[in-house]
């Protein structure tokens, strides 16, 4: 069996997403990588990677042409995986209709080559399923799957030609500029919500932030008010994170908050709600004003 | 131009599901149901559509059990102007729902599929993609705003790193994202006048397409539950546990 992986490249480094998604596939046996735009040789030498399918013109990741080619290779794979990035989530379920089987979604654990674990109901709950199709198309969270080092293989790179793509074109991006940690790789991640009151003050999080080389995240209430940018938001339909610590600043821990961050190692909360559901998953729990605790914080850091 | 908007009947955002005690799913007996939060945001995007003159008309069509017919009713509330119900007492999964719903928008002719980018029971996040596939249509996922002109369409799409804009041919699929919108609440006059919409019933065997499963669910588990820490009266004392204890920073 051998297992199509979809890598994404982003400054030239192949994303820590992707490492754990090469890791997730070497479990069905041989893996061979497909990079869109530039980054083939990033991929090229992930240990355990055989060959490196590189599709140089393709480069902003169109789900219409990137499907188009991924199912014209698909008959040469057991599986086809990629991290449940925004990229993962766009491109393979539209795979997977091509081929007329049901992906699965965000896994979490590989019991087998055909059966899978992926939460349901934000995360309340775990359902181990069967797959009866002969492709199986997933996408595999990161925070489940040990990464693999960047350096060590020797893939064989192969060039593609990149399909047209008459139906659907790329206007722009826009990215926001940050010197943090990627929010889904980094050690320690940072989170302020509703309770921070306004943009103003959501920079309070950024001194702590800089002390501990942390990422900065944000419930849904926090972006929607405007204090962060959407990329920022963890939980359900946001970021999944699973650091070594999560510090908690002023937000409540909706079940759709909880859903992206409960499997984070340490769970640090700072609220004034004794009663706030982010204290039942909270390892250290602060209750107080955060305007008072988080300069005391950043003090005694 | 005409909008088809799928909606699903789910376990209400709020309520917190629990395990059947066999394993073999989540509790629904006697459990609120409502409509998928991102289908509310894809019906008012849907409304909004023909309010600016872009759509003609808005036709919501859901894919299950008789009961589903109150979200239909709802999103007429909201402003749809008619209703499918395909009735099923199965639980299909996101591949049979896109061969339904190729189906009907096939039949209807829709300029345009407006919904949801995830039901928040499965969390599957595919439909649209599949569907878009199998229509052959192009895609628009996790929509954040979108613009109709020159029959194509803009859309804004949230990504990992920022925002993104694709343009599209119509006819298209869209999958609404968080900030697309925010839903109208349906008033008591409309939700008067939304019980005299037509609301149609198919059998889905009538459509003759395939609704078999791929996936057998072997069981459904609770996850591990943490235990509740302990509470600390400073950020010194906080700061000591971190390093002593905990040993995370
Ligand atoms: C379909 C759907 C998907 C969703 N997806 C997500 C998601 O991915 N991520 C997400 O986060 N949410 C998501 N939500 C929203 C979620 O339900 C909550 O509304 C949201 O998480 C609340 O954000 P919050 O905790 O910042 O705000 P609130 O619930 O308003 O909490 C604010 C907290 O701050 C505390 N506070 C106030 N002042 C202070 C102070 N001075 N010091 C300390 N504490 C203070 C309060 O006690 C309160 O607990 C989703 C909702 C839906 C319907
Ligand atoms: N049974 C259904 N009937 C109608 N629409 C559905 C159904 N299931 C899923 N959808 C649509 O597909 C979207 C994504 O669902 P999913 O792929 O299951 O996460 C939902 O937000 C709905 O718009």
């Amino acid at each position: 069996m051998t297992a199509l992986v979809l890598v994404e490249v982003e400054n030239g480094a192949v994303r820590q997403a992707s490492r754990s998604a090469v890791a997730a596939a070497s479990r069905f046996g041989a893996v061979d990588a497909i990079v869109f735009g530039d980054g083939a040789q990033a991929a090229a030498a992930l240990p355990g990677v055989t060959r490196v399918l590189s599709v140089p013109g393709l480069v902003n990741d169109l789900a219409e042409p990137a499907a188009d080619l991924l199912a014209a290779r698909a008959k040469d794979y057991s599986h086809i995986v990629a991290a449940a990035s925004a990229t993962g989530k766009n491109i393979l379920p539209r795979l997977a209709g091509l081929l007329d089987v049901q992906p699965i979604p965000d896994v979490v654990e590989i019991k087998d080559a055909d059966t899978f674990v992926r939460p349901i109901y934000a995360g309340n709950a775990l359902a181990t399923v069967r797959s009866a199709d002969s492709i199986k198309v997933l996408t595999v969270r990161g925070s489940n799957f040990d990464p693999i080092a960047t350096e060590g293989g020797s893939a064989t790179v192969e060039t593609v030609e990149a399909p047209a793509s008459e139906k659907s074109v790329f206007v722009k991006v826009e990215l926001s500029a940050s010197d943090r940690p990627e929010l889904e790789s980094a050690r320690v991640v940072i989170s302020g919500g509703k309770g921070l009151k306004d943009a103003t003050n959501f920079k309070l999080l950024e001194p702590i932030a800089d002390k501990l080389n942390a990422a900065i995240g944000a419930s849904r209430a926090a972006v929607d008010s405007g204090f962060a940018p959407n990329e920022m938001q963890v939980g359900q339909t946001g970021k999944i994170v699973a650091p070594e610590l999560y510090i908690a600043v002023g937000l409540s821990g909706a079940i759709q908050h909880l859903a992206g961050m409960k499997d984070s190692r340490v769970i640090v909360a700072i609220n004034t709600d004794p009663e706030a559901p982010i204290f039942k998953v909270a390892d250290y729990g602060i209750v107080g004003d955060l305007f008072e605790v988080l300069p005391a914080l950043e003090k005694a850091l | 131009m005409k909008v088809l908007v799928p909606v699903k009947r789910v376990v209400d955002y709020n309520v917190k599901v629990r395990v059947a005690a066999d394993g073999s799913g989540v509790e629904t007996q006697g459990v609120k149901m409502s409509m998928n939060p991102f289908d509310e945001i894809a019906v008012e995007e849907a409304v909004r559509l023909r309010e600016k003159g872009a759509a003609k008309e808005v036709v919501v069509v859901t894919v299950g059990a008789q009961a589903a017919q109150d979200v239909l009713r709802t999103a007429m509330a909201m402003g749809a102007d008619r209703a499918i119900l395909v009735r099923t007492d199965d639980t299909l999964e996101p591949r049979a729902v896109a061969n339904v719903l190729k189906a009907i928008a096939t039949r209807e002719e829709a300029g345009l599929i407006c919904m949801g980018k995830q039901a928040i029971d499965d969390d599957m996040n595919a439909t649209g993609q599949i569907l878009a596939a199998k229509l052959g249509w192009p895609q628009g996922t996790f929509a954040s705003a979108v613009t109709v002109a020159d029959g194509r369409i803009e859309v804004a799409r949230e990504i990992d790193g920022g925002t993104e804009v694709v343009s599209l041919t119509l006819p298209a699929v869209v999958t609404a994202d968080l900030r697309l919108n925010e839903p109208r609440y349906a008033s008591l006059p409309n939700i008067m006048k939304a019980r005299k919409k037509p609301l149609e019933t198919i059998e889905v065997d009538s459509l003759g397409v395939d609704t078999a499963s791929r996936l057998t669910v072997v069981s459904v588990a609770e996850p591990a539950e943490r235990k509740e820490g302990v509470k600390v009266n400073s950020a010194a004392e906080l700061v000591e546990k971190l390093k002593t204890e905990a040993k995370v920073i």
